[in-house]
Protein backbone atom coordinates (compact mmCIF):
# COMPACT_ATOMS: atom_id res chain seq x y z
CA UNK A 1 0.00 0.00 0.00
CA UNK A 2 1.73 3.12 -1.21
CA UNK A 3 1.02 6.21 0.81
CA UNK A 4 0.24 9.28 -1.23
CA UNK A 5 0.56 12.26 1.10
CA UNK A 6 -1.95 14.52 -0.64
CA UNK A 7 -4.48 11.70 -0.98
CA UNK A 8 -3.96 10.96 2.71
CA UNK A 9 -4.62 14.52 3.66
CA UNK A 10 -7.73 14.79 1.50
CA UNK A 11 -9.25 11.56 2.89
CA UNK A 12 -8.68 12.46 6.53
CA UNK A 13 -9.98 15.97 5.93
CA UNK A 14 -13.07 14.58 4.20
CA UNK A 15 -13.77 12.21 7.11
CA UNK A 16 -13.28 15.05 9.63
CA UNK A 17 -15.57 17.37 7.72
CA UNK A 18 -18.35 14.89 7.09
CA UNK A 19 -18.37 13.41 10.59
CA UNK A 20 -17.38 16.50 12.57
CA UNK A 21 -14.99 14.20 14.47
CA UNK A 22 -11.34 15.34 14.93
CA UNK A 23 -9.64 12.09 13.84
CA UNK A 24 -6.25 13.81 13.37
CA UNK A 25 -5.99 14.31 17.14
CA UNK A 26 -5.52 10.56 17.72
CA UNK A 27 -2.15 9.66 19.29
CA UNK A 28 -2.88 5.94 19.27
CA UNK A 29 -3.35 5.20 22.97
CA UNK A 30 -5.75 2.43 21.88
CA UNK A 31 -8.23 2.96 24.68
CA UNK A 32 -10.96 2.67 22.05
CA UNK A 33 -9.78 -0.75 20.92
CA UNK A 34 -9.31 -1.96 24.50
CA UNK A 35 -12.91 -1.19 25.40
CA UNK A 36 -14.61 -2.14 22.13
CA UNK A 37 -16.99 -5.08 22.67
CA UNK A 38 -16.81 -6.21 19.02
CA UNK A 39 -13.11 -5.55 18.31
CA UNK A 40 -12.47 -9.31 18.55
CA UNK A 41 -14.54 -9.82 15.40
CA UNK A 42 -13.10 -6.89 13.40
CA UNK A 43 -10.34 -7.13 10.78
CA UNK A 44 -8.92 -3.69 11.67
CA UNK A 45 -9.48 -2.59 15.28
CA UNK A 46 -11.00 0.86 16.01
CA UNK A 47 -7.63 2.58 16.65
CA UNK A 48 -6.21 0.99 13.51
CA UNK A 49 -9.10 2.34 11.46
CA UNK A 50 -8.24 5.85 12.71
CA UNK A 51 -4.62 5.29 11.76
CA UNK A 52 -5.69 4.12 8.28
CA UNK A 53 -7.60 7.36 7.88
CA UNK A 54 -4.61 9.43 9.04
CA UNK A 55 -2.41 7.61 6.52
CA UNK A 56 -4.86 8.09 3.67
CA UNK A 57 -5.52 4.37 3.25
CA UNK A 58 -8.95 4.98 1.84
CA UNK A 59 -9.46 1.55 0.30
CA UNK A 60 -8.37 -0.39 3.38
CA UNK A 61 -10.58 1.75 5.64
CA UNK A 62 -13.67 1.71 3.45
CA UNK A 63 -13.52 -2.01 2.70
CA UNK A 64 -12.87 -3.10 6.28
CA UNK A 65 -15.36 -5.23 8.21
CA UNK A 66 -14.85 -2.95 11.21
CA UNK A 67 -16.99 -0.16 9.80
CA UNK A 68 -19.97 -2.53 9.56
CA UNK A 69 -19.40 -4.36 12.85
CA UNK A 70 -19.40 -1.19 14.97
CA UNK A 71 -22.71 -1.24 16.87
CA UNK A 72 -22.48 2.39 17.96
CA UNK A 73 -22.30 1.60 21.69
CA UNK A 74 -20.22 4.76 22.26
CA UNK A 75 -17.75 3.14 24.69
CA UNK A 76 -14.77 4.30 22.61
CA UNK A 77 -15.94 7.89 22.23
CA UNK A 78 -16.75 8.13 25.95
CA UNK A 79 -13.22 7.03 26.89
CA UNK A 80 -11.15 8.82 24.23
CA UNK A 81 -8.78 11.36 25.86
CA UNK A 82 -8.97 13.47 22.68
CA UNK A 83 -12.78 13.63 22.42
CA UNK A 84 -12.81 11.59 19.23
CA UNK A 85 -16.27 10.08 18.95
CA UNK A 86 -15.73 6.99 16.84
CA UNK A 87 -19.41 6.04 16.44
CA UNK A 88 -20.27 8.99 14.15
CA UNK A 89 -16.90 8.49 12.44
CA UNK A 90 -17.89 4.89 11.64
CA UNK A 91 -21.27 6.14 10.38
CA UNK A 92 -19.46 8.48 8.01
CA UNK A 93 -17.15 5.70 6.80
CA UNK A 94 -20.18 3.52 6.06
CA UNK A 95 -21.83 6.32 4.09
CA UNK A 96 -18.61 6.94 2.15
CA UNK A 97 -18.14 3.22 1.49
CA UNK A 98 -21.61 2.94 0.03
CA UNK A 99 -21.34 6.12 -2.02
CA UNK A 100 -18.06 4.90 -3.49
CA UNK A 101 -19.29 1.39 -4.23
CA UNK A 102 -17.33 -0.60 -1.62
CA UNK A 103 -19.10 -3.84 -0.72
CA UNK A 104 -20.69 -3.73 2.73
CA UNK A 105 -20.90 -6.71 5.08
CA UNK A 106 -23.86 -8.35 3.29
CA UNK A 107 -25.79 -9.61 6.33
CA UNK A 108 -25.40 -6.45 8.40
CA UNK A 109 -26.31 -4.28 5.41
CA UNK A 110 -29.32 -6.51 4.62
CA UNK A 111 -30.61 -6.07 8.17
CA UNK A 112 -30.29 -2.27 8.19
CA UNK A 113 -31.88 -2.03 4.74
CA UNK A 114 -34.80 -4.30 5.70
CA UNK A 115 -35.30 -2.33 8.92
CA UNK A 116 -35.49 1.00 7.09
CA UNK A 117 -37.80 -0.50 4.43
CA UNK A 118 -40.12 -1.68 7.18
CA UNK A 119 -40.35 1.85 8.59
CA UNK A 120 -41.01 3.28 5.12
CA UNK A 121 -43.75 0.68 4.61
CA UNK A 122 -45.58 0.92 7.95
CA UNK A 123 -44.10 3.88 9.83
CA UNK A 124 -43.12 1.44 12.59
CA UNK A 125 -41.06 -1.70 12.41
CA UNK A 126 -42.98 -4.92 11.90
CA UNK A 127 -40.59 -7.65 12.99
CA UNK A 128 -42.08 -10.59 11.12
CA UNK A 129 -42.15 -9.04 7.64
CA UNK A 130 -38.83 -7.28 8.32
CA UNK A 131 -37.23 -10.65 9.14
CA UNK A 132 -38.66 -12.17 5.97
CA UNK A 133 -37.20 -9.37 3.86
CA UNK A 134 -33.89 -9.71 5.73
CA UNK A 135 -33.66 -13.45 5.08
CA UNK A 136 -34.61 -12.94 1.41
CA UNK A 137 -31.93 -10.27 1.02
CA UNK A 138 -29.37 -12.62 2.61
CA UNK A 139 -30.39 -15.40 0.26
CA UNK A 140 -30.01 -13.13 -2.77
CA UNK A 141 -26.68 -11.68 -1.61
CA UNK A 142 -25.06 -15.01 -0.73
CA UNK A 143 -27.10 -18.17 -0.16
CA UNK A 144 -24.70 -19.40 2.54
CA UNK A 145 -25.69 -16.37 4.65
CA UNK A 146 -29.26 -17.60 4.62
CA UNK A 147 -28.21 -20.75 6.45
CA UNK A 148 -25.71 -19.11 8.81
CA UNK A 149 -27.25 -19.17 12.28
CA UNK A 150 -30.55 -20.31 10.81
CA UNK A 151 -31.17 -22.95 13.47
CA UNK A 152 -30.55 -20.63 16.40
CA UNK A 153 -32.60 -17.90 14.68
CA UNK A 154 -35.48 -20.32 14.20
CA UNK A 155 -35.22 -21.40 17.82
CA UNK A 156 -35.24 -17.76 18.92
CA UNK A 157 -38.10 -16.86 16.54
CA UNK A 158 -40.12 -19.93 17.53
CA UNK A 159 -39.66 -19.16 21.19
CA UNK A 160 -40.78 -15.54 20.71
CA UNK A 161 -43.77 -16.63 18.61
CA UNK A 162 -44.85 -19.21 21.21
CA UNK A 163 -44.70 -16.58 23.93
CA UNK A 164 -46.86 -14.24 21.83
CA UNK A 165 -44.03 -11.76 21.29
CA UNK A 166 -44.22 -11.56 17.49
CA UNK A 167 -47.32 -9.96 16.03
CA UNK A 168 -48.66 -11.25 12.74
CA UNK A 169 -50.02 -7.92 11.57
CA UNK A 170 -48.08 -4.65 11.45
CA UNK A 171 -48.95 -1.56 13.45
CA UNK A 172 -49.37 1.17 10.90
CA UNK A 173 -48.85 4.88 11.40
CA UNK A 174 -52.00 6.78 10.39
CA UNK A 175 -50.36 9.66 8.52
CA UNK A 176 -47.90 7.46 6.68
CA UNK A 177 -47.27 10.08 3.99
CA UNK A 178 -45.56 12.23 6.64
CA UNK A 179 -43.11 9.44 7.43
CA UNK A 180 -42.43 8.60 3.78
CA UNK A 181 -41.68 12.25 3.09
CA UNK A 182 -38.77 11.99 5.54
CA UNK A 183 -37.16 9.49 3.16
CA UNK A 184 -37.58 11.68 0.10
CA UNK A 185 -35.75 14.89 0.83
CA UNK A 186 -33.00 14.37 -1.73
CA UNK A 187 -29.98 15.42 0.35
CA UNK A 188 -29.23 12.09 1.99
CA UNK A 189 -25.85 10.42 2.26
CA UNK A 190 -25.39 8.88 -0.23
CA UNK A 191 -27.80 10.70 -2.55
CA UNK A 192 -29.14 7.64 -4.32
CA UNK A 193 -29.66 4.11 -3.17
CA UNK A 194 -26.87 1.90 -4.53
CA UNK A 195 -27.60 -1.79 -4.14
CA UNK A 196 -24.40 -3.76 -3.49
CA UNK B 1 -46.78 13.97 36.96
CA UNK B 2 -47.47 13.77 33.24
CA UNK B 3 -45.24 12.87 30.31
CA UNK B 4 -45.52 12.53 26.54
CA UNK B 5 -44.96 8.79 26.16
CA UNK B 6 -42.93 7.38 23.29
CA UNK B 7 -43.35 3.60 23.69
CA UNK B 8 -41.31 2.48 20.65
CA UNK B 9 -41.89 -0.43 18.29
CA UNK B 10 -40.91 -3.33 20.58
CA UNK B 11 -43.18 -2.45 23.50
CA UNK B 12 -46.15 -4.37 22.08
CA UNK B 13 -44.06 -7.25 20.72
CA UNK B 14 -40.65 -8.53 21.81
CA UNK B 15 -40.59 -6.32 24.92
CA UNK B 16 -44.27 -6.65 25.80
CA UNK B 17 -43.51 -7.38 29.47
CA UNK B 18 -41.52 -4.12 29.61
CA UNK B 19 -44.57 -2.27 28.29
CA UNK B 20 -47.08 -3.91 30.63
CA UNK B 21 -44.86 -3.52 33.69
CA UNK B 22 -44.13 0.12 32.80
CA UNK B 23 -47.88 0.82 32.57
CA UNK B 24 -48.49 -0.94 35.88
CA UNK B 25 -45.78 0.74 37.97
CA UNK B 26 -46.48 4.19 36.53
CA UNK B 27 -50.13 3.78 37.45
CA UNK B 28 -49.19 2.90 41.04
CA UNK B 29 -46.86 5.92 41.21
CA UNK B 30 -49.37 8.30 39.65
CA UNK B 31 -47.10 8.95 36.67
CA UNK B 32 -49.34 9.62 33.70
CA UNK B 33 -47.99 8.46 30.34
CA UNK B 34 -49.86 10.22 27.51
CA UNK B 35 -48.90 8.34 24.35
CA UNK B 36 -47.67 10.57 21.54
CA UNK B 37 -50.37 10.42 18.90
CA UNK B 38 -49.30 8.65 15.67
CA UNK B 39 -45.62 8.31 16.66
CA UNK B 40 -43.24 6.60 14.23
CA UNK B 41 -40.15 4.41 14.56
CA UNK B 42 -36.96 6.30 15.47
CA UNK B 43 -34.80 4.33 13.01
CA UNK B 44 -33.00 2.50 15.85
CA UNK B 45 -29.43 1.66 14.88
CA UNK B 46 -30.21 1.21 11.18
CA UNK B 47 -30.99 4.80 10.23
CA UNK B 48 -27.71 6.28 11.48
CA UNK B 49 -25.81 3.36 9.96
CA UNK B 50 -27.04 4.07 6.44
CA UNK B 51 -28.30 7.64 6.39
CA UNK B 52 -27.24 10.20 8.98
CA UNK B 53 -29.94 12.77 8.19
CA UNK B 54 -32.72 10.18 8.16
CA UNK B 55 -31.64 9.25 11.70
CA UNK B 56 -32.42 12.83 12.76
CA UNK B 57 -35.54 13.27 10.64
CA UNK B 58 -37.41 10.15 11.84
CA UNK B 59 -37.23 10.95 15.58
CA UNK B 60 -37.61 14.65 14.68
CA UNK B 61 -41.22 13.96 13.71
CA UNK B 62 -41.86 12.53 17.18
CA UNK B 63 -40.36 15.63 18.79
CA UNK B 64 -42.71 17.74 16.67
CA UNK B 65 -45.75 15.61 17.59
CA UNK B 66 -44.92 15.70 21.30
CA UNK B 67 -44.17 19.39 21.40
CA UNK B 68 -47.80 20.45 21.22
CA UNK B 69 -48.33 18.98 24.69
CA UNK B 70 -45.38 20.92 26.15
CA UNK B 71 -44.51 17.82 28.20
CA UNK B 72 -41.16 16.08 28.57
CA UNK B 73 -40.93 12.98 26.39
CA UNK B 74 -40.39 9.68 28.17
CA UNK B 75 -39.09 6.61 26.34
CA UNK B 76 -38.55 3.17 27.89
CA UNK B 77 -36.25 2.06 25.04
CA UNK B 78 -32.67 3.43 25.21
CA UNK B 79 -32.31 3.51 21.41
CA UNK B 80 -35.55 5.50 21.02
CA UNK B 81 -34.37 7.75 23.84
CA UNK B 82 -30.97 8.39 22.34
CA UNK B 83 -32.32 9.03 18.84
CA UNK B 84 -35.00 11.45 20.03
CA UNK B 85 -32.40 13.16 22.21
CA UNK B 86 -29.99 13.52 19.27
CA UNK B 87 -32.76 14.89 17.03
CA UNK B 88 -33.88 17.36 19.69
CA UNK B 89 -30.31 18.46 20.45
CA UNK B 90 -29.55 19.15 16.82
CA UNK B 91 -32.68 21.29 16.46
CA UNK B 92 -31.86 23.09 19.71
CA UNK B 93 -28.28 23.90 18.68
CA UNK B 94 -28.21 24.23 14.90
CA UNK B 95 -30.42 26.98 13.57
CA UNK B 96 -30.05 26.09 9.89
CA UNK B 97 -30.98 22.47 10.60
CA UNK B 98 -33.89 23.57 12.77
CA UNK B 99 -35.33 25.67 9.95
CA UNK B 100 -34.97 22.76 7.56
CA UNK B 101 -36.82 20.46 9.96
CA UNK B 102 -39.51 23.05 10.64
CA UNK B 103 -40.36 23.32 6.99
CA UNK B 104 -40.13 19.56 6.43
CA UNK B 105 -42.37 18.75 9.40
CA UNK B 106 -44.52 21.86 9.16
CA UNK B 107 -44.13 22.99 12.77
CA UNK B 108 -42.32 25.63 14.84
CA UNK B 109 -39.69 24.32 17.22
CA UNK B 110 -40.03 25.85 20.68
CA UNK B 111 -37.75 23.53 22.66
CA UNK B 112 -40.56 22.82 25.12
CA UNK B 113 -40.27 19.35 26.57
CA UNK B 114 -37.02 17.43 26.84
CA UNK B 115 -36.50 13.75 25.99
CA UNK B 116 -35.86 11.59 29.04
CA UNK B 117 -35.44 7.90 29.69
CA UNK B 118 -37.92 6.07 31.90
CA UNK B 119 -35.15 4.99 34.30
CA UNK B 120 -33.98 8.59 34.64
CA UNK B 121 -37.49 9.71 35.58
CA UNK B 122 -38.14 6.83 37.98
CA UNK B 123 -34.81 7.20 39.79
CA UNK B 124 -35.07 10.87 40.75
CA UNK B 125 -34.64 11.29 44.54
CA UNK B 126 -38.25 12.35 45.18
CA UNK B 127 -39.47 9.47 43.00
CA UNK B 128 -37.40 7.00 45.05
CA UNK B 129 -39.25 8.27 48.13
CA UNK B 130 -42.58 7.57 46.44
CA UNK B 131 -41.35 4.16 45.33
CA UNK B 132 -40.35 3.20 48.88
CA UNK B 133 -43.78 4.15 50.14
CA UNK B 134 -45.49 1.85 47.62
CA UNK B 135 -43.43 -1.26 48.32
CA UNK B 136 -45.67 -3.93 49.86
CA UNK B 137 -43.35 -6.88 49.33
CA UNK B 138 -39.68 -5.83 49.60
CA UNK B 139 -37.42 -8.00 47.45
CA UNK B 140 -35.31 -9.01 50.43
CA UNK B 141 -32.54 -11.43 49.67
CA UNK B 142 -32.72 -10.96 45.90
CA UNK B 143 -29.31 -10.11 44.49
CA UNK B 144 -29.59 -7.94 41.41
CA UNK B 145 -26.96 -6.95 38.85
CA UNK B 146 -28.05 -3.59 37.38
CA UNK B 147 -27.35 -3.63 33.66
CA UNK B 148 -27.35 -0.35 31.75
CA UNK B 149 -25.96 -1.54 28.44
CA UNK B 150 -24.63 0.93 25.95
CA UNK B 151 -26.49 4.09 24.98
CA UNK B 152 -28.55 4.68 28.12
CA UNK B 153 -25.73 6.69 29.70
CA UNK B 154 -23.58 7.34 26.62
CA UNK B 155 -22.38 9.58 25.18
CA UNK B 156 -22.28 11.51 28.49
CA UNK B 157 -22.32 14.92 26.73
CA UNK B 158 -25.89 14.31 25.58
CA UNK B 159 -27.25 11.99 28.31
CA UNK B 160 -25.54 13.20 31.48
CA UNK B 161 -27.95 12.02 34.20
CA UNK B 162 -25.77 9.23 35.55
CA UNK B 163 -22.07 8.35 35.47
CA UNK B 164 -21.04 6.93 32.09
CA UNK B 165 -18.60 4.37 33.51
CA UNK B 166 -20.10 3.60 36.89
CA UNK B 167 -23.76 4.54 36.90
CA UNK B 168 -25.62 4.02 40.18
CA UNK B 169 -29.19 5.15 39.75
CA UNK B 170 -30.60 1.73 38.88
CA UNK B 171 -28.84 0.29 41.94
CA UNK B 172 -30.50 2.96 44.09
CA UNK B 173 -33.84 2.05 42.60
CA UNK B 174 -33.23 -1.65 43.26
CA UNK B 175 -32.27 -0.85 46.87
CA UNK B 176 -35.46 1.24 47.20
CA UNK B 177 -37.58 -1.85 46.44
CA UNK B 178 -35.64 -3.89 48.97
CA UNK B 179 -33.36 -5.82 46.60
CA UNK B 180 -29.63 -6.13 47.08
CA UNK B 181 -27.62 -4.55 44.25
CA UNK B 182 -24.36 -6.39 43.51
CA UNK B 183 -21.12 -4.80 42.36
CA UNK B 184 -20.00 -6.00 38.95
CA UNK B 185 -17.79 -4.67 36.18
CA UNK B 186 -20.13 -5.13 33.22
CA UNK B 187 -22.82 -2.54 33.97
CA UNK B 188 -22.18 -0.53 30.84
CA UNK B 189 -20.78 -3.24 28.56
CA UNK B 190 -22.60 -3.68 25.27
CA UNK B 191 -24.58 -6.86 24.46
CA UNK B 192 -23.96 -6.59 20.71
CA UNK B 193 -27.36 -5.03 20.04
CA UNK B 194 -28.66 -5.43 16.49
CA UNK B 195 -25.89 -7.85 15.50
CA UNK B 196 -28.15 -10.45 17.13
CA UNK B 197 -29.59 -11.28 13.72
CA UNK B 198 -26.75 -10.45 11.34
CA UNK B 199 -23.87 -11.78 13.49
CA UNK B 200 -25.50 -13.92 16.13
CA UNK B 201 -22.20 -15.55 17.15
CA UNK B 202 -20.86 -12.15 18.28
CA UNK B 203 -23.96 -11.54 20.40
CA UNK B 204 -23.87 -15.06 21.81
CA UNK B 205 -20.28 -14.47 22.95
CA UNK B 206 -21.09 -11.07 24.51
CA UNK B 207 -24.35 -12.12 26.19
CA UNK B 208 -22.79 -15.29 27.58
CA UNK B 209 -19.91 -13.28 29.04
CA UNK B 210 -22.38 -10.86 30.63
CA UNK B 211 -24.33 -13.74 32.15
CA UNK B 212 -21.16 -15.32 33.46
CA UNK B 213 -19.96 -12.04 34.96
CA UNK B 214 -23.30 -11.53 36.71
CA UNK B 215 -23.12 -15.04 38.14
CA UNK B 216 -19.57 -14.52 39.33
CA UNK B 217 -20.72 -11.37 41.12
CA UNK B 218 -23.28 -13.50 42.94
CA UNK B 219 -26.34 -12.07 41.17
CA UNK B 220 -29.62 -13.99 41.10
CA UNK B 221 -31.00 -11.90 38.25
CA UNK B 222 -29.93 -9.11 35.89
CA UNK B 223 -32.09 -5.98 35.80
CA UNK B 224 -32.31 -4.50 32.30
CA UNK B 225 -33.64 -1.21 30.98
CA UNK B 226 -33.56 -2.04 27.28
CA UNK B 227 -35.54 -4.40 25.03
CA UNK B 228 -32.49 -5.44 23.02
CA UNK B 229 -30.28 -6.05 26.07
CA UNK B 230 -33.04 -8.13 27.63
CA UNK B 231 -33.81 -10.21 24.54
CA UNK B 232 -30.13 -10.84 23.86
CA UNK B 233 -29.51 -12.03 27.42
CA UNK B 234 -32.76 -13.97 27.37
CA UNK B 235 -32.29 -15.79 24.06
CA UNK B 236 -28.59 -15.65 23.15
CA UNK B 237 -26.97 -16.39 26.52
CA UNK B 238 -25.28 -19.78 26.66
CA UNK B 239 -23.92 -21.70 29.63
CA UNK B 240 -25.12 -24.23 32.14
CA UNK B 241 -26.72 -21.77 34.51
CA UNK B 242 -28.27 -18.91 32.61
CA UNK B 243 -29.06 -15.78 34.59
CA UNK B 244 -32.62 -14.52 34.08
CA UNK B 245 -32.84 -10.94 32.79
CA UNK B 246 -35.82 -8.94 34.03
CA UNK B 247 -36.85 -5.40 33.23
CA UNK B 248 -36.34 -3.13 36.23
CA UNK B 249 -40.04 -2.29 35.99
CA UNK B 250 -40.97 -5.97 36.39
CA UNK B 251 -39.03 -6.09 39.66
CA UNK B 252 -40.76 -2.88 40.76
CA UNK B 253 -44.14 -4.44 39.93
CA UNK B 254 -43.26 -7.48 42.02
CA UNK B 255 -42.31 -5.28 44.97
CA UNK B 256 -45.50 -3.21 44.59
CA UNK B 257 -47.55 -6.41 44.62
CA UNK B 258 -49.40 -5.52 41.39
CA UNK B 259 -51.43 -8.20 39.62
CA UNK B 260 -50.29 -9.82 36.38
CA UNK B 261 -46.67 -10.16 37.46
CA UNK B 262 -46.58 -13.91 36.78
CA UNK B 263 -47.89 -13.30 33.27
CA UNK B 264 -44.88 -11.05 32.51
CA UNK B 265 -42.47 -13.62 33.92
CA UNK B 266 -44.05 -16.25 31.68
CA UNK B 267 -42.88 -14.25 28.65
CA UNK B 268 -39.22 -14.94 29.42
CA UNK B 269 -37.10 -17.62 27.78
CA UNK B 270 -34.86 -17.92 30.84
CA UNK B 271 -37.62 -18.40 33.42
CA UNK B 272 -37.06 -16.12 36.44
CA UNK B 273 -39.77 -17.82 38.54
CA UNK B 274 -37.67 -20.63 40.07
CA UNK B 275 -35.14 -18.24 41.63
CA UNK B 276 -37.88 -15.83 42.74
CA UNK B 277 -39.70 -18.74 44.44
CA UNK B 278 -36.44 -19.86 46.02
CA UNK B 279 -36.07 -16.37 47.50
CA UNK B 280 -39.63 -16.55 48.79
CA UNK B 281 -40.82 -13.74 46.52
CA UNK B 282 -43.33 -15.76 44.51
CA UNK B 283 -45.88 -18.30 45.65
Amino acid sequence: MATDCSAGASFSVAVQEQSDVPVLRCYFCQKCTAGCPVAFAMDFKPAQVIRLIQLGQREAALSSSAIWLCVGCETCGTRCPNQIRLAPMFDTLRHMARAEGYAPDPAIYALHRSFLDSIRLWGRVHELSMLMEYKTRCLLADYTLFFRGLLSDLRMGGDLALKGKLSLLPERVKRLAEVRKLYETGDTHPPTEVEP
Amino acid sequence: MRYAYYPGCTIETTAVEFGRSTDAVCEVLGVELAEIEDWNCCGASSAHSLDHELSLRLPGRNVALAQASGLDIVAPCPACYQNVLAADNRMRQDQAWRQKMESLLDFTYTGAGRPRHLLEVLSEPEMLEAIRSHVTRPLEGLRVASYYGCVLVRPPEITGWDDAEHPVRMDRLMAAIGAEPVEWSYKVDCCGASLTLSRSEVVTALSSRLGQAAREAGADVVAAACGICQINLDTRQEGEQKVPALYFTELMGLAFGVSGVEKWFGKHSVDPRPILRERGLLA
